[in-house]
């Protein structure tokens, strides 16, 4: 579940190649390309070349196919012939037949939808994001289809049954919070897909239609090597598991519902010694075990004997006397998941001084400061760590604060991303945090209460916020909270330069606050902020950068929907929804959440029909969108260049891409359009 | 039918409290998606309702301290659920939509024999005959050969009904509001819609009891 690292070619999908080789191989190539292509015989070479490197040297390693794609027609024909993975950050910025018309060869699809703030009853609940398009375009144009990764996507069983029966050789299913289906549905891929290797379903919500999901795998020795039901809300038949993870000798990972007790666990240890990773269920006795009378089992000698498992999660209902059964295991382990269980320090203390090798920590704030010092204390090599509230309400006590964040920024400093949830803080802690940990790439700090100033001072969280953008110079993702002005925004866009995702909520003064981001932070591909002073002005300041991003969220801010009208005008590729909003004569300016994003097949067909939105909006309501051209301009090349200074010699430059493929089709149809020229 | 009560709008369940204000920041102000889904926070802030309303127009950096507000703190639904005590988190299941009734309109549909469920949403079709040809697409897709497509009769047809009671073929069966079972293509469509909680698809043989019922049913309407 970490956070993607797509750069911001996110129309462009992106497999993991090399950085060196693109960049040594292509001058050659290139070369080669211009002797053997006629298109681009005309081509001075010096020409080509000089926009190669201009394109070249902002693009990371991850997006090498994508600029090895725009070299030329052949070079574009070609990579999309192998390209095997296909990475769409927004399943709604294109549609399921570009994928396929354009990339032949698919294999593995990783596709996300809904915007984060989903997660947090922010959007309609039918919004949208539904799978169905995507698998019955693929169903035809990909039979040899591998794996499916999809977040936040509608998934129904027919899907997941269209899956089943369309590809032959499917072997992975990823699952992240995900809905729409049920244990029917997986029971389907169960049974039909014979090669299956990977089931996760991770924090997605699963309907119990009451099947047996875990007796309708076959037979016969199984492919599995991952299957995570930790999600799923119903009892398992315990026995076909057993005899599923008995036949499946290649299963590494086994994350368990809540369902499986701990005397099931244990025997399901002791059948499977190879598990590297496990999620434990509800580590808890049933009430009818009778464990009083007979000898209980050796909890630990099952967790001794697997001496692979480095990743402990489950703990879902934690009967603590039973913790120290896991000693045996903690000296391996790498990733450590309390994150349900409501643990005690006195509890939590003894485990962690054993787990000297932890790099991953997930843990109730329930461990309070004191646990937190012990982690300092113990793992040095931690790199991820994420404290959540035991009792997430805005007004609830916070067993944690600056205190834990402090030593924990002395004690690992190796520290790489960090979520805390607390209700107080100081700006000191974060500014040692700033000075201690510099791998920082991951800073989100959820302060509960809001608009809450540093505790001690009394002043706002600018300072803290700000010698984290200044001094964590690897920093891509940031969260603020807690009470900030413009200030903090100021050293976001001075300092921010390599941030990639912001989430903002109630902070800033003013439409300054989000100027200074949007003018500021060059490589900025998700903003989401709520209930936060901006406006208008705010919003126009941006858009020379619209298209150079993945969405934008603002909710309960200061938009109006005239000025939204206009942004939608302005930018014909880009979807404006403006979502939630009144009938309301006295609200019908007002605009309650607006989220945008660019696209490439325009508004989408498939938006709630109920008046949510509303008619006039300049967005999916509006079928035909005639105001709206579709003047389609080679968004790849845009996006390179708008965020960049201008190119020296005017719009040479765009002439000098014209030639390329992508382009000419741009150009074919805004000319058929009645546009005269083509530039941006 | 009063269409207004099954309007989707963003007013508070009580409706009518819903005050609109003209200010840009909606702290306090949240509705609408909180009642559908998270019935924790619709309560807290129905009974805080009206005082929300008031105290946030003026001053959008100083919202009221002690109104819940939606999607706040930022921690998923998923989690909120999962710490509740599971014995007592019937409610919160249902209300996140992870038990049993799952997806508003859908009716699970089960066949003897079969090793799993599906659903349908009845509202999708507009007759007896639209849900008979779903249902046997659906259904034919299990994997047990005996139950492949010549299995499924176009048993939706209502003048059908009795002629299938005495064959070993299957007939379809429905459970009502009232948790009674009976035959399907008994009564209008219209009304089948809306007292069907749940399809099964039972072997003929077995249906022999719902007969008299049907056959009472039908008396009564004729």
């Amino acid at each position: 579940m970490s956070e993607d690292e797509s750069p911001p070619l996110d129309l462009r999908p992106e497999p993991p190649c090399s950085s060196s080789s693109a960049v040594d191989s292509t001058p050659n190539k290139s070369r080669n390309c211009i002797s053997s292509s006629t298109a681009s015989q005309t081509f001075p070479d010096h020409v080509l070349e000089n926009v190669l490197e201009n394109v070249l040297q902002f693009l990371d390693s991850r997006c090498d196919r994508n600029a090895a794609s725009l070299v030329c027609k052949l070079w574009w024909k070609v990579e999309a012939l192998t390209r095997s993975e296909v990475f769409i950050g927004n399943c709604y910025a294109l549609s399921p037949a570009r994928l396929t018309q354009r990339f032949k060869r698919v294999k593995s699809l990783v596709l996300k939808g809904k915007p984060r703030f989903a997660d947090f009853n922010l959007m309609p609940p039918d919004w949208g994001a539904n799978f169905a398009p995507w698998v019955s375009t693929m169903a035809k144009a990909y039979p040899w289809l591998e794996k499916v990764d999809l977040k936040r996507i509608f998934v129904t069983d027919d899907d997941l049954a269209l899956v089943a029966e369309s590809f032959p050789g499917f072997k992975e299913l990823i699952l992240v919070c995900c809905e729409g289906f049920g244990t029917s549905g997986i029971a389907i891929v169960a049974n039909k897909c014979r090669k299956l290797k990977v089931l996760d379903l991770i924090e997605s919500e699963v309907t119990d239609d009451e099947v047996d999901w875990i007796s309708c795998f076959p037979e016969d020795v199984t492919c599995l090597e991952s299957l995570a039901f930790d999600c799923v809300e119903a009892p398992i038949n315990f026995k076909a598991l057993e005899g599923l993870v008995g036949r499946s000798p290649f299963l590494k990972k086994l994350r368990l519902n809540r369902f499986v007790s701990l005397e099931e666990l244990h025997r399901l240890l002791l059948g499977a010694p190879q598990l590297t990773s496990l999620g434990t269920g509800s580590f808890s006795h049933d009430n009818e075990a009778h464990h009083q009378s007979e000898q209980e089992p050796d909890y630990a000698a099952a967790f001794l004997a697997c001496k692979s498992v480095v990743c402990l999660s489950g703990f879902r209902e934690l009967m603590p006397e039973y913790l120290p059964a896991i000693f045996p295991v903690c000296a391996n382990l790498t990733s450590l998941n309390f994150s349900y269980a409501n643990i005690s320090p006195d509890m939590f203390k003894p485990i962690i001084h054993k787990c000297h090798k932890l790099q991953v920590f997930w843990a109730l704030d329930s461990i309070c400061d004191e646990g937190l010092q012990a982690v300092a204390a113990t793992c040095k090599e931690l790199r991820e760590l994420r404290i959540f509230p035991f009792d997430p309400r805005e007004d609830s006590e916070g067993p944690v604060s600056e205190l834990g964040l402090q030593a924990i920024s002395e004690g690992c400093r190796k520290l790489e991303s960090i979520l805390y949830f607390c209700q107080r803080m100081t700006n000191a802690a974060v500014i040692a945090m700033s000075e201690n940990c510099p791998e920082l790439t991951v800073f989100r700090l959820c302060i509960m209460g809001r608009h809450r100033p540093d505790h001690v001072t009394g002043k706002p969280m600018d300072e803290g916020f700000g010698a984290i953008v200044k001094n964590c110079k690897k920093l891509t993702r940031l969260a603020v909270s807690g009470l900030l002005t413009d200030q903090a925004f100021r050293y976001m866009g001075e300092y921010g330069k390599l941030i990639r995702t912001l989430s903002v909520a109630f902070a800033g003064d003013s439409d300054m606050a989000l100027r200074h981001v949007l003018e500021g932070c060059p490589r900025l591909q998700k903003l989401e902020i709520r209930d936060s002073p901006f406006g208008d002005v705010a919003l126009r300041s941006g858009m020379h950068r619209y298209y150079n991003m993945r969405f934008v969220w603002m909710s309960a801010c200061s938009l109006s929907k005239g000025c939204c009208k206009d942004v939608a005008r302005a930018m014909p590729n880009l979807v404006v929804e403006v979502i939630g909003s009144d009938d309301d004569d006295d609200n019908r300016d007002y605009v309650e959440t607006l989220y945008m994003y660019r696209s490439l097949d325009g508004p989408r067909k498939d938006a709630p029909k109920f008046p949510l939105l509303r008619e006039k909006a300049p967005c999916i309501s509006d079928r035909s969108c005639s105001e709206v051209e579709q003047a389609w301009v080679c968004l790849q090349y845009q996006r390179r260049y708008s965020s960049l200074e201008p190119l020296r010699g005017g719009t040479g430059g765009v002439k000098a891409i014209s030639n390329y493929g992508l382009v000419l089709e741009g150009m074919r149809r805004a000319k058929a359009r009645g546009f005269s020229d083509v530039s941006h | 039918m009063n269409l207004k009560e099954t309007e989707l709008s963003l007013g508070l369940p009580g409706g009518a409290q819903a005050v609109e204000t003209p200010t840009k920041s909606s702290v306090g102000n949240k509705r609408g998606f909180s009642e559908t889904v998270d019935l924790k926070f619709s309560l807290h802030s129905n009974k805080q309702g009206p005082v929300e309303e008031k105290i946030l127009l003026k001053d959008p950096a100083k919202p009221p301290t002690k109104a819940q507000v939606v999607g706040w703190p930022p921690v998923r639904n998923y989690r909120k659920n999962v710490m509740a005590q599971p014995k007592s988190s019937e409610g919160e299941e249902a209300s996140s939509g992870g038990g049993g009734g799952g997806i508003v309109g859908f009716v699970k549909v089960s066949m003897d024999g079969a090793p799993y469920l599906r659903k349908v949403d009845l509202k999708m079709y507009k007759s007896y005959k639209d849900l008979s040809d779903a249902l046997t697409k659906m259904l034919s897709s299990f994997t047990m050969g005996s139950y492949g497509a010549q299995g499924m009769i176009n048993f939706m047809n209502e003048s059908k009904v009795m002629d299938l009671l005495n064959s070993s073929e299957y007939v379809p069966s429905y459970e009502d509001k009232d948790g009674d079972w009976m035959l399907v293509g008994d009564v209008p469509w219209p009304m089948f819609i809306e007292s069907c909680k749940r399809l099964r698809i039972m072997k003929g043989s077995e249906a022999i009891g719902l007969a008299p019922r049907a056959m009472e049913k039908c008396k009564n309407r004729s």
